[in-house]
């Protein structure tokens, strides 16, 4: 008997249109499963800008999500640069996006700081020139 | 739970089974079973995206008939601002709601000047700082059903205000006692809709507890009956008392152009406004205090229920509009405004209430899901294959629905009947 289900997506660090379908695919499957709309909240949102930062900063990854009655679990994981100093990055309003990402609005800095935000637990690693690994768990109400 | 009444429906007779309605629907609620499509009722938002892409005019809405009006001694017409955009070479809404008297109507009363009570006290509201960063329009009742079943986290940033229809029903209600001393119960209130969502929201209230409407009528069946009595001879009474702000509801963007001021974004098309209400969940449109989103392309001039093309008519509203004066609205009514209910969310997606159960389906629908060829193409009867895995799951459909599936099934067989002949000597 499947205690939990795991969702599996390819995020294509190319195709910035696409930005965003993962996040939204997960709300829906959550919506699906009665969750409170608070809990589909904090997870969109976390999810949401986890996803944004891999198009913009890392090429792409791999994200996956397992969720259970208890909680739900994303774990994001991508081969990119890598962030050098994770406290700096942690600041809101800090951001290494590109100018030109810039001005259509995004990079203001606060993704890192929001996915902590939303999130029940936020474990981040990253190596520069290999890759960052996020892990974030919403916990359900109970 | 009160039985509720949809006004979206289907002329069995004329549906050949195909699949426009099937994929266009919003919120998937249509299948297609033993060759006719089905609206499974919890899911339906009574947009009308269905009744406008069927090719063979089978889909249709119930609204009420002109008959209605006898039931009563008083009868007052309230037209919808779309309305006025409906007739060729006509921008005199005075010529058009005399008309309304030449087809059984005592008295008209403009549902645009509901609109303008409806501008003058969201103007307050965000003024009051009460309302949240991002408001969203309550106007279009397929927009707030969409919000409520696919939406719950945005059912606060909705407007808390009535729709112009209830305002101008109050309004309307008031002055025709005061014109002619009858009780309220004599008098018949008829709203005249480009759609079957108000249709539906009069019958199944959104805002309040019981609608001050009495009948819907739809536009297109009133057209000719109107359009044989515009250009009559006879002298128009002044019927007229709307400004510019409130006609302008009728075109995507006129509510939102009202309030003045801030930043405000008009969505049209009820695809659009799914994309946009992601955009305000993701909270990804910092800088936008109004959203009015509408279901119709163009607005309401756009509704399934409209005669006129609605790009000509939404220009013949300007025209019009462009007439009268920004707006006629001078004190502010004696009544409640404000929603008198909240809105709710309703877990129509939900596939169990016991989450362990829910859990175990989603898992199941994934296998299946995988499966399936992946081509949507609607043979099954289902909008999507993650539909049909769905269906499959709550044993609403089975997997040799789908085509591709059954011929594997039958190669496979076939291939099993062929070894087996070839064992057999006969």
């Amino acid at each position: 008997m499947d205690k939990s289900i795991v969702l599996k997506y390819d995020v294509d660090g190319n195709d910035f249109s696409l930005a965003g379908e993962a996040s939204s695919s997960v709300k829906k499957v959550l919506l699906s499963l009665g969750f409170d709309p608070e809990i589909i909240r904090k997870v969109s949102i976390a999810l949401y800008e986890g996803e944004m930062n891999m198009v913009i900063h890392a090429n792409g990854g791999v994200i996956t999500v397992e969720i259970s009655p208890e909680e739900i679990h994303m774990l994001l994981e991508d081969t990119g640069p890598g962030i050098e100093d994770i406290e700096l990055a942690m600041q809101e309003g800090y951001s290494t996006a590109s100018d030109k990402v810039r001005e259509l609005g995004f990079g203001a800095g606060m993704g890192l700081s929001n996915m902590k935000k939303y999130s029940d637990v936020f474990i981040i690693t990253s190596e520069v020139n290999k890759g960052t690994r996020v892990e974030m768990v919403v916990k359900n109400k109970q | 739970m009160e039985k509720y009444y949809h006004s979206v429906t289907l002329d069995v007779d004329k549906c050949k089974g195909c699949t426009n309605c099937l994929k266009q629907c919003p919120t998937q609620a249509i299948r297609v079973r033993d060759g006719k499509a089905k609206i499974i009722k919890e899911r339906c938002i009574d947009c009308g995206v269905c009744i406008r892409v069927c090719p063979y005019h089978a889909k249709k809405a119930i609204t009420d008939s002109l008959s209605e009006l006898d039931k009563f001694e008083y009868k007052v017409a309230l037209p919808a601002p779309a309305l006025y955009g409906q007739f060729p070479k006509v921008n005199d809404i005075n010529k058009i709601l005399n008309a309304l008297l030449g087809i059984g109507f005592d008295d008209c009363f403009e549902v645009a000047k509901g609109a303008e009570v409806v501008t003058n006290r969201t103007k307050e509201l965000i003024k009051s700082g009460e309302l949240m960063d991002i408001t969203i329009s309550s106007a279009c009742p397929a927009v707030l059903r969409l919000i409520s079943v696919r939406f719950p986290n945005l059912l606060n940033n909705v407007l808390p205000i009535k729709p112009p229809i209830e305002v101008a029903a109050y309004m309307a209600r008031q002055e025709a006692v005061k014109k002619t001393g009858l009780s309220e119960d004599k008098i018949g209130l008829f709203f005249i809709t480009p759609c079957p969502a108000k249709a539906t929201s009069i019958k199944n209230p959104l805002s309040v507890a019981k609608s001050g409407i009495d009948g819907v009528i739809s536009i297109k069946d009133v057209y000719l009956k109107l359009a044989h009595k515009i250009n009559s001879d006879s002298p128009p009474k002044n019927l007229q008392s709307a400004g510019f702000y409130g006609v302008s509801w009728a075109n995507v963007g006129g509510e939102a152009e009202a309030l003045e001021e801030g930043k405000y974004i008009a969505v049209d098309g009820i695809h659009n406004v799914i994309n946009i209400l992601e955009a305000v969940e993701n909270e990804k449109l910092d800088d936008i205090s109004f959203i009015e989103a509408l279901a119709c392309p163009g607005g309401c001039v756009g509704g399934p229920l409209t005669v006129e093309n609605n790009y000509v008519a939404k220009s013949r509203i300007k025209e019009t509009a462009k007439k009268l004066p920004k707006t006629k609205f001078s004190e502010d009514v004696d009544y409640n405004v404000l929603w008198e209910k909240p809105m709710e969310y309703n877990p129509i997606m939900n596939l169990d209430e016991d989450i362990f159960t829910a859990i175990q389906k989603a898992s199941e629908i994934d296998k299946i899901y995988k499966g399936l060829p992946g081509l949507d193409c609607g043979s099954c009867g289902s909008p999507s294959c993650k539909c049909l895995a769905e269906d499959i799951v709550r044993n609403m459909a089975s997997e040799t629905d789908c085509i591709f599936k059954l011929r594997e099934k039958v190669k496979t067989l076939s291939n099993e009947m062929n070894t087996l002949s070839k064992n057999l000597k006969g």
